[in-house]
């Protein structure tokens, strides 16, 4: 039996929730912090029964309230999502159990799971035990269709919370995040500017991608660090990764190498990222881009 | 202002290369170890409050000189927990020592890094704060605070948020906007003379059980086949073709 913790993003289910039933292998017990995305979770197929945990503590974020609660109310192998929140409750959640938690993990077999370390730079396996409870890297597993029909129940459950949101601060751009995209267009500091980032906008725009940074930038520029890739900045998978003016330094490639393609641009032949990349073109993004933008609004 | 621990964890270098044989990471292949990244900002953010502050490590022998790096830009204390191999150890067992570690410190603040680089799991503030029966923030980015608590920045589903937490708590940090700060030469002469307090797991008085999980095996990440490079940007329309029609990516 498995039960899976739903990754709720705001006031509804996140994507990655049909990802997690789809590694459980049917079956699953959908638990929604909160009631969140509940409805939601039982359309999904291969749920067997949604399991809304409602209580005040639901009301923010707060990791040990909602291991709390949400871990009185699991049963058998729990898993969740490899997010900021999901770690935490997972990690929680075993702590408080003495058992131990697996993080990040890209690939589950039976009891052997494998999982990225040494920031991408080596890979383990490892052997697990039944109650070893897991979170999984997102966009890494098949998620199921929707076409299920799940009962929904209700539990109430609450715990005590020990931290309080004072004020909240909104996203600067309402731009794709790099972790939520499926497809993301980096720049670096061959952009020459924080301006030009335009440029690789207005492409994003075309793609329905996020735009991602290098290091390089984000120190030198000022460039959010929310948008930074690699070993200090976020880990990426998507289905496409586009870097443009990024030389490919080890601690870049930490978060982008397991994207599944890799386009790269850039004017230097010998640049480390043409190593990585599926699609190297060597040429400046000042050519590049505006054919890039033609041949998208052509296809 | 409160005691505070800070979790400090070895790990090889960023920049250094890493060399698998047997099944396992060459550790001799390691041409430097150093402090993890975001625990160097845990330190940091420790420094920038003041007060004593004692740095934990759970380590082999090797890990003494991240310490003493620590003496260097102004920790007090200095706490060595000696495990010779940390990958025998399951995320129970370390958040187990360093719960008691911390706890022998008397510490009701907790600094750590969001995730180690060599596990990258995030795993054991989030367990640590459990153990303690404390608050936890996780992917700090910012700190303000006194005596009666803290204000830190972190990510939510709609931006940042500033959540207000006080003792007992765990802070596990991301990378801040504030500078490292360096060690000066006074520092590293001072740190020299610093005494490591260095004790076993069984020391510490902690039971910490056996691993429910086995590591069979550390491999390279997998290769990639040698992509296709082109020249110019005449190739770009047929990459974008590639991207449809191979790819089916767009
Ligand atoms: C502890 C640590 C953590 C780090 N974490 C990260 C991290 O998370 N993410 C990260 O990205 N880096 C990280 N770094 C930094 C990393 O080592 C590199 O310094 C950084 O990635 C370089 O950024 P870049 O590729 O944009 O710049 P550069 O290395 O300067 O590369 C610029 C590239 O642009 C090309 N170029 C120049 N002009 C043009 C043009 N007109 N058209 C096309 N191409 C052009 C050049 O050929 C060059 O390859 C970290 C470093 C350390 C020490
Ligand atoms: N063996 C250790 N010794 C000291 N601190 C540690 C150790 N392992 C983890 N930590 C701390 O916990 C953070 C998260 O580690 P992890 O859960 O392994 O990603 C690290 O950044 C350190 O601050």
């Amino acid at each position: 039996m498995v039960t899976v913790i739903a990754e709720i993003s705001g006031n509804s289910l996140h994507s990655v929730t049909a990802q997690l039933v789809g590694a459980a292998g049917g079956d699953a017990t959908v638990l929604c912090p909160g009631g969140i995305g509940a409805s939601e979770a039982a359309t999904l197929s291969g749920v067997a029964k949604v399991i809304s945990v409602e209580g005040d503590c639901f009301s923010s974020f707060d990791g040990g309230a909602w291991a709390s609660a949400l871990g009185s109310v699991a049963e058998g192998r729990i898993i969740a999502a490899s997010t900021a929140n999901g770690r935490e409750i997972a990690a929680r959640m075993a702590a408080a159990k003495g058992i131990a938690v697996v993080q990040d993990v890209t690939s589950i077999s039976g009891n052997s799971v494998s999982r990225s370390i040494y920031s991408g730079k080596a890979v383990e396996s490892i052997t697990i035990s039944d109650d070893t409870i897991l979170t999984l890297r997102p966009n890494t597993f098949a998620p199921v269709d929707g076409g299920g029909s799940a009962a929904v129940s209700t539990v109430n459950q609450s715990a005590d919370v020990a931290t309080s949101v004072k004020e909240a601060i909104a996203k600067a751009s309402e731009r794709l995040d790099v972790a939520d995209a499926d497809i993301i267009i980096s720049g670096g500091r061959g952009m020459g500017s924080i301006e030009n980032f335009s440029h690789l906008e207005a492409i994003a725009d075309q793609l329905g991608a996020a735009v991602g940074a290098s290091r390089a930038v984000v120190d030198e520029w000022g460039m959010s660090h929310s948008m930074q890739v690699g070993q200090t900045g976020k880990t990426v998978n998507p289905s496409l990764y586009i870097a443009v003016g990024i030389s490919g330094a080890i601690q870049h490639l930490a978060g982008m190498r397991s994207s599944k393609y890799i386009v790269a641009i850039n004017k230097d032949p010998d640049a480390p990222i043409f190593g990585v990349a599926d699609y190297g073109i060597v040429a400046t993004w000042e050519e590049a881009l505006p054919a890039l933008a033609d041949a998208l609004s052509n296809l | 202002m409160a005691d505070i621990a800070v979790l400090l964890k070895q790990v090889p270098d960023s920049n250094a290369k890493i060399v698998v044989s047997g099944g396992r990471l060459d550790e001799g292949s390691v041409n430097k170890w150093s402090m993890s990244p975001y625990d160097e900002y845990a330190l940091e953010a420790a420094l920038a409050l003041g007060g004593s502050i004692t740095a934990i490590t759970c380590g082999p022998e090797r890990a003494k000189k991240m310490l003493t790096d620590a003496a260097a830009v102004g920790v007090t204390e200095l706490m060595h927990i000696v495990v010779d191999d940390l990958t025998t150890l399951d995320s129970n067992q370390v958040s187990s020592i360093l719960t008691a570690a911390v706890q022998k410190t008397g510490a009701t603040v907790v600094f750590c890094g969001k995730q180690a680089a060599d596990t990258n799991a995030g795993s054991i503030g989030p367990s640590v704060a459990e153990k303690l029966g404390a608050a936890c923030v996780t992917m700090v980015s910012e700190l303000s605070g006194d005596s009666s608590g803290f204000l830190a920045l972190r990510p939510s589903a709609n931006g940042m948020e500033r959540v207000a937490v006080s003792a007992p708590c765990v802070l596990a940090f991301d990378k801040m906007s504030t500078e490292l700060r360096r060690p000066n030469v006074k520092g590293i002469m001072m740190a020299k003379k610093k005494t490591i307090e260095a004790m076993s797991v069984s020391d510490l008085g902690v039971d910490i059980g056996s691993s429910s999980v086995t590591l069979d095996n550390q491999s390279p990440p997998a290769e990639k086949p040698a992509g296709q490079k082109f020249e110019g940007a005449e190739s770009v329309a047929s990459v974008v073709s590639k991207l449809r029609d191979e790819a089916k990516v767009i």
